[in-house]
């Protein structure tokens, strides 16, 4: 091997100029060229107990990849992603690296990480600038599985099926599949394209998918096992967005990030031949402090906002969100007002929205989060100039399957109750993961669930001879 | 892809068309819907399913043009298809087990949900009286259909041209004023109708449903954009409804937020006409 780069700081990803972007959609990140990824790779110590795999929730042989990158045989690179994680150019670029893989990075003990999230999505991209690779179909092993849901659980519960030779069906209730990777997550972080490209290769292994399908109505997961599906796994998402109870949410002008997000990037409403109505904003308050309110705070700038607020209880230290989506809001001038709390909406005449009362907060003692409450400073409310109020405070999971499902049984919050060792619900067959499980998570995590799924699957599959 | 089987121009705005759908025609029941899209370009548009046809494998639909999208279906012909049906999503109207007497109240294109309703309560054996509302003659629809469904059918419209004049709130109150005592009251029309047929009902108890349509993306309770206030909670009328007790809704609320988007249609329809 080459001598280790020991350069304290990862080679700078190029991005398009803050200005511009914050009037377009086109990708944030530009992406490493060969030579930016080889010299990154170099940095890459190829530790022996390889800390990062451990980081990993599908598992990806990090430094093997890295080093077939130094070396410059990316589609090596790539085939070696490919064994365990059906998504790489997605999870390069919308992974929390920073708390998985580079997190537990040595290099990271002494300056930046290896930006490994970075070398998965180059090799992944070069791949396809590069004409793409057929994915093998495997032999028929003689079973069917069903999917329901098609976002990032479900297709990578279906891509290792597959893999093993099964005959998967994806139940999807969109027009198309990727579920948060097509509706949330806008397309200046993930463009459409690459989730469609990434789940065509499934299509090329085997996998159905049968859009417009709404398990729980048209079909129960009954019917599916009747059908001759030998397991189900589901992977529904979240569903219900959370308001938070104030008065004036049912003002026009207020709505869910859900809402919001799913009309710009699922049906396009951010191009004009698309007939997807999107409420124009002179002025927008993003209630939260998540990835979501971050996208929909971007979304709604390139959408011709003047002013956009986060407005957030907790102080910028508490923000769930990844410091890089913080960072590039801010760049592209979001304004943030934390520990600001609304306590109210105000409406004009017409029901419209026209201003949100505010509350400042302090930060008090720590709660059963571990992170410090938020305290309302008394007599410090004031109103906010916003015509539009995007609520970003959380979902709670799907009903429409637990609710048509016998003997599946949810907890109470109406996450479904798994085995988490094996993702087994309490139905035989049926496995679950990903947010309908947990509750809102991230993409990998839900994709770490359907693998484990997966692999229980099969396990339960075979034992039935 | 799902087919036009079927076309009928009821009046010169509502729209009568057969889908090819099996699987949605093998479950659907009377209040539920489904959600449109034509191609790729169009909105998704929920309706709430006119008939369906178990053996034929069809569902119908009947549509007002209001917006651009019932605009470009209704520009389709029988053999024409549209890219995406998603349902029957939705609650189906629940109605006391033990009542026997409804008075089902249609409100112009809403008759066309109201209809359903009479024939799947009809076929049951109850007693059905059906009110049809219209703003005049010209648009007075599913006559033949509600005549062979209900017991006593009265038709009336605002402005006398057929049938009675006045509204169906005036119709109602005429037969419960004449002595009718009905144990459910199911109306289906404009939110003012809705509205106030709840009121006509309320001092004498009579449980009253109404169906809403209320602006919605996904249909599955994922956006959150037909929320509705009911008795004072934040229902969800994809998957809590679209039927609710017509007496604990917000009607002012939800006529404001059906509104939301309305500069916009505006705006589209302009373009269209400058197009055209």
């Amino acid at each position: 091997m080459a001598k280790a780069n020991m350069a304290l700081t990862k080679v700078p990803m190029p991005e398009r100029d803050p200005k511009e972007r914050a009037t377009c959609f086109e990708e944030v990140a530009i992406g490493y060229t060969s030579e930016m990824a080889q010299e990154e790779a170099t940095r890459c110590l190829g530790c022996k107990a390889m800390p990062c795999v451990n980081g990993c929730p599908v598992g990806v042989k990090i430094p093997n990849f890295i080093s077939k990158i130094a070396s410059g045989e990316f589609e090596e690179a790539y085939d070696i992603i490919k064994t365990t994680n059906s998504l790489p150019a997605v999870c390069g670029r919308v992974c929390p690296q920073e708390s998985q893989c580079e997190g537990k990075c040595v290099r990271g003990k002494k300056g930046e990480p290896v930006a490994i999230g970075r070398l998965e999505r180059f090799a992944a991209d070069y791949v396809r600038a590069n004409g793409g690779k057929k994915t093998a179909k495997a032999e028929f092993n003689g079973h069917k599985v069903a999917v329901v849901g098609g976002g990032p659980a479900g297709l990578t519960c279906a891509g290792d099926l597959a893999r093993l030779g099964y005959q998967v069906t994806i139940f999807e209730a969109f027009q198309a599949a990727g579920g948060v990777l097509m509706y949330g997550i806008p397309e200046f972080r993930l463009p459409k394209q690459i989730v469609q490209e990434e789940i065509s290769q499934l299509k090329e292994m085997g996998v159905e998918i049968q859009p417009n399908m709404v398990i729980g109505k048209i079909l129960s997961v009954d019917e599916l096992i009747e059908d001759g599906y030998e397991a189900v796994f589901v992977g529904s998402g979240a569903g219900l967005p959370r308001f938070m109870g104030i008065p004036g949410e049912a003002l026009v002008g207020v709505c869910s990030a859900n809402e919001y997000l799913t009309r710009i990037n699922l049906m396009k409403g951010y191009l004009s031949e698309y007939d997807t109505p999107v409420i124009r904003s002179k002025a927008v308050a993003v209630v939260g402090g998540g990835n979501v309110a971050m996208d929909a705070a971007r979304s709604a700038l390139r959408m011709g906002a003047e002013h956009v607020y986060i407005v957030y209880r907790r102080s910028e230290a508490e923000m769930p969100a990844r410091l890089e989506e913080v960072h590039h809001a801010k760049q592209e001038g979001v304004e943030f007002l934390t520990l600001n709390n609304p306590v109210e909406i105000i409406g004009d005449e017409n029901g419209r929205v026209c201003g949100m009362k505010c509350i400042r907060m302090e930060l008090g003692e720590p709660d059963e989060s571990g992170r410090r409450r938020p305290v309302a400073v008394e007599g410090s409310e004031y109103v906010l100039d916003v015509d539009t109020v995007i609520m970003s405070i959380g979902t709670s999971p799907n009903p429409l399957i637990r609710s048509t499902t016998k003997g599946l049984e949810a907890n109470k919050h109406g996450c479904l109750v798994v085995d988490e060792d094996t993702m087994k619900t309490t139905k035989d067959a049926v496995y679950a993961g990903g947010d309908a499980v947990t509750g809102a998570a991230t993409v990998i995590l839900a994709m770490g669930a359907g693998k484990k799924a997966a692999k229980s699957i099969d396990e339960y599959i075979k034992s039935k001879g | 892809m799902f087919k036009i089987v079927e076309k009928t121009v009821l009046n010169p705005s509502v729209i009568k068309i057969k889908l090819d759908a099996p699987l949605i025609a093998k479950k659907a029941l009377p209040g539920q819907f489904i959600i449109f899209r034509i191609d790729e370009y169009g909105e998704r548009v929920p309706l709430t399913i006119a008939d369906y046809d178990r053996e034929g494998g069809t569902i119908t639909l009947i549509f007002q043009i209001v917006g651009r999208s019932t605009q470009r279906l209704a520009t389709l012909e029988e053999g024409d298809a549209i890219l995406d049906l998603v349902g029957p999503l939705g609650v189906a109207t629940e109605i006391p087990e033990d009542a026997k007497s409804v008075c089902v109240i249609g409100g112009g294109v809403g008759c066309a949900i109201a209809y359903p309703q009479a024939k799947y309560l009809y076929n049951k054996g109850l007693q059905v009286d059906v009110i049809a509302g219209f703003r005049n003659k010209e648009i007075v629809i599913l006559e033949d259909e509600f005549n062979k469904c209900s017991h006593n059918f009265y038709i009336c419209t605002d402005d006398g041209s057929y049938g009675k004049k006045g509204f169906v709130t005036n119709a109602l109150q005429e037969q419960i004023d004449a002595g009718k005592k009905y144990d459910v009251v199911i109306a289906i029309g404009p939110i003012p109708m809705m509205k106030f047929v709840s009121k006509v009902t309320k001092p004498y108890n009579i449980p009253t449903i109404v169906s809403l349509n209320p602006i919605m993306i996904d249909g599955t309770g994922m956006c959150g954009g037909c929320r509705v206030t009911v008795g004072g909670k934040i229902k969800y009328a994809c998957v809590d409804g679209p039927d609710f007790d017509g007496h604990q809704v917000d009607f002012d609320e939800l006529m404001r937020r059906g509104g939301t988007y309305r500069e916009q249609e505006h705006e589209c329809r302009m373009e269209n006409y400058k197009n055209s």
